[in-house]
């Protein structure tokens, strides 16, 4: 098995079970930002919070990556011709925030606002070392009642 | 204060050229200056950028070194934009008579590549393929189709209207006419986008003088007035390009705030506008950005598109010029290339495009991180 490595620390809890987000949470103005930052954009308050956000929200909207992104930014080597479009999402956490992550699902048959999604870490990318990149993202809840296809 | 006049325009046509940027937008600047019947020595101030064709203000070793005060602007999409609002401000602070804005630019092919550094981002966003303007747009069109219902053909009909347009346009790049079945069975870039639903980074260069009103008809018989020019920030709450949050409360986009205070300053209401140029970097923000200009309300643009209302000939046309779409988007043109076509219009030198009895004309440019400009013009 290839070496696995994080595509960054402390943006989730790894290893875990139950891996979480790592927000901030500014008690001054309520507001909830991932990842973490140390200025509120709505007030400009300096005090924060850590904050595990909640694991399970609905997709707020999404699209499917459907070319090979450009490397660099992108961390993947594969080759035009082995890329495998992605989805890519919003999921509204409670009314806490709303977080941008890759999607597990990527047919857009399988995939509608509103539906139940649950975060996962899981390899994405092979990099120019070899390793597998491990990120957060979202998976259909398999007994989301929109999606309603057991995974 | 004196009000503003745009008295010259000049154009490099758009597409992909042997000239360097910076030539391109050279040659726009004669051209303007030609139209205007002024020599460089008489331009008084300038503005002018590019995002990835150099500092605009090296052209003066092509223009003339006259020593006028030139200063470079980099604002992202609105570079153009802010360019304008530069002149326009320069004139009624009483520094200059005669400004030059200037944009140009020369973007290699394909989608833009951002440094998720530039964007107060940090890599692993980058890295995990999560920065890429195409999924933005896709996200946000989706979320508005959902809630306004907004059909994939309206999509397709902004796109193919736009092309047309184009068609009509000899300094537009694609000028090809396009069905719907064709832009709709394009390849799937970004859902619900297809390829010809995108516009493409390309090359091109606009300039235009501006001069005190009161003294514009020493160079021109048909003035047209920039009743305003207003620039935006982002907002709490609106949904931009490269957020990996978002907030549950949310707010509006630059776009609303810009646009208003566009209409507020000319005194204009947006039921007032015979023709407006909007920003569709896709199909979807033409859409969007109607109901956030005030153009209409939200939904509306579903009847409106397919009943051809903003086609030329309709009550109200858009991307007159083919916008974004059929122009490609040379990042610092693209703002004044609105401006240029709008002054066309209101002059009555539209040729086949031209809109009948066009006097007052509305501009829009917006982008990354979050900004917008607008123009209302009059004559």
């Amino acid at each position: 098995m290839a070496e696995q490595v994080l595509v960054a620390e402390g943006v989730f809890t790894w290893p875990s079970d139950e891996p979480q987000l790592i927000g901030s949470h500014f008690p001054e103005s309520g507001v909830t930002v991932f990842p973490r930052a140390g200025t509120c954009p709505k007030t400009a308050s300096r005090v924060a919070e850590d904050v595990l956000l909640p694991r399970r929200g609905t997709l707020w909207s999404w699209t499917v990556q459907g070319f090979p992104p450009k490397n660099p930014p992108y961390i993947g080597t594969e080759s035009p011709k082995d890329f495998e479009p992605y989805g890519v999402g919003y999921v509204q956490l409670a009314d806490q925030v709303i977080v941008e992550g890759r999607l597990t699902v990527s047919d857009p048959a399988q995939i509608e606002i509103g539906m139940e999604m649950e975060l996962v870490v899981v390899p994405f990318a092979t990099d120019a070392q070899g390793r597998e990149v491990l990120t957060y993202a979202f998976a259909p809840v398999a007994s989301s009642p929109v999606n309603g296809v057991p995974s | 204060m004196s009000d503003v006049a745009i008295v010259g325009i000049g154009i490099h046509p758009f597409g992909r050229h042997d000239l360097s940027g910076m030539e391109q937008g050279a040659v726009a600047a004669r051209a303007a200056m030609a139209d205007a019947g002024v020599e460089w020595s008489d331009v008084q101030y300038a503005f002018g950028g590019s995002a990835a064709a150099g500092n605009a203000d090296t052209m003066v070793s092509m223009l003339g070194l006259t020593g006028l005060p030139f200063i470079n602007v980099a604002n992202g999409c609105a570079t153009g934009g802010s360019a304008l609002i530069s002149a326009y401000n320069a004139i009624k602070a009483g520094a200059a008579d005669v400004v030059m804005a200037i944009g140009f630019d020369k973007h290699p092919r394909g989608a833009f590549d951002p440094d998720p550094a530039d964007f107060g981002l940090e890599k692993w966003y980058g890295d995990s393929g999560l920065m890429l303007t195409t999924q933005f747009f896709g996200m946000k069109i989706q979320r508005y189709m959902h809630q306004y219902g907004i059909t994939r053909s309206t999509l397709a009909k902004v796109a193919v209207k736009n092309f047309e347009n184009g068609s009509k346009n000899d300094n537009a790049w694609r000028r090809k006419p396009m069905s719907e079945d064709e832009v709709l069975n394009a390849t799937m870039l970004s859902e619900p986008l297809t390829q010809y639903m995108f516009c493409s980074p390309g090359e091109g260069g606009v300039a235009l003088v501006l001069a005190r009103a009161d003294q514009a008809t020493k160079y021109t018989s048909k003035p047209v007035y920039l009743k305003s020019a207003v620039l935006r920030s982002r907002p709490f709450g609106s949904f931009e390009v490269f957020n990996s949050w978002l907030s549950p409360d949310r707010g509006d986009s630059p776009s609303v705030a810009a646009a208003k205070g566009a209409f507020e300053m000319a005194g204009v209401a947006p039921e007032e506008i015979s023709l407006a140029q909007v920003q569709d970097t896709e199909s979807g923000a033409e859409i969007m950005h109607m109901a956030e200009t005030g153009l209409c309300a939200d939904g509306e643009q579903e009847r409106m598109i397919q009943m051809g209302e903003t086609s030329l000939g309709g009550l109200l046309p858009i991307n007159t010029d083919g916008g974004c779409l059929a122009n490609g988007e040379p990042i610092g043109a693209s703002g004044l290339r609105q401006v240029y076509e709008s002054v066309l219009q209101l002059q009555g030198r539209a040729g086949v495009r031209q809109v009948e009895d066009a006097t007052t004309a509305f501009t829009h440019v917006y982008g990354a991180p979050g900004i917008s400009a607008c123009t209302v013009l009059t004559v």
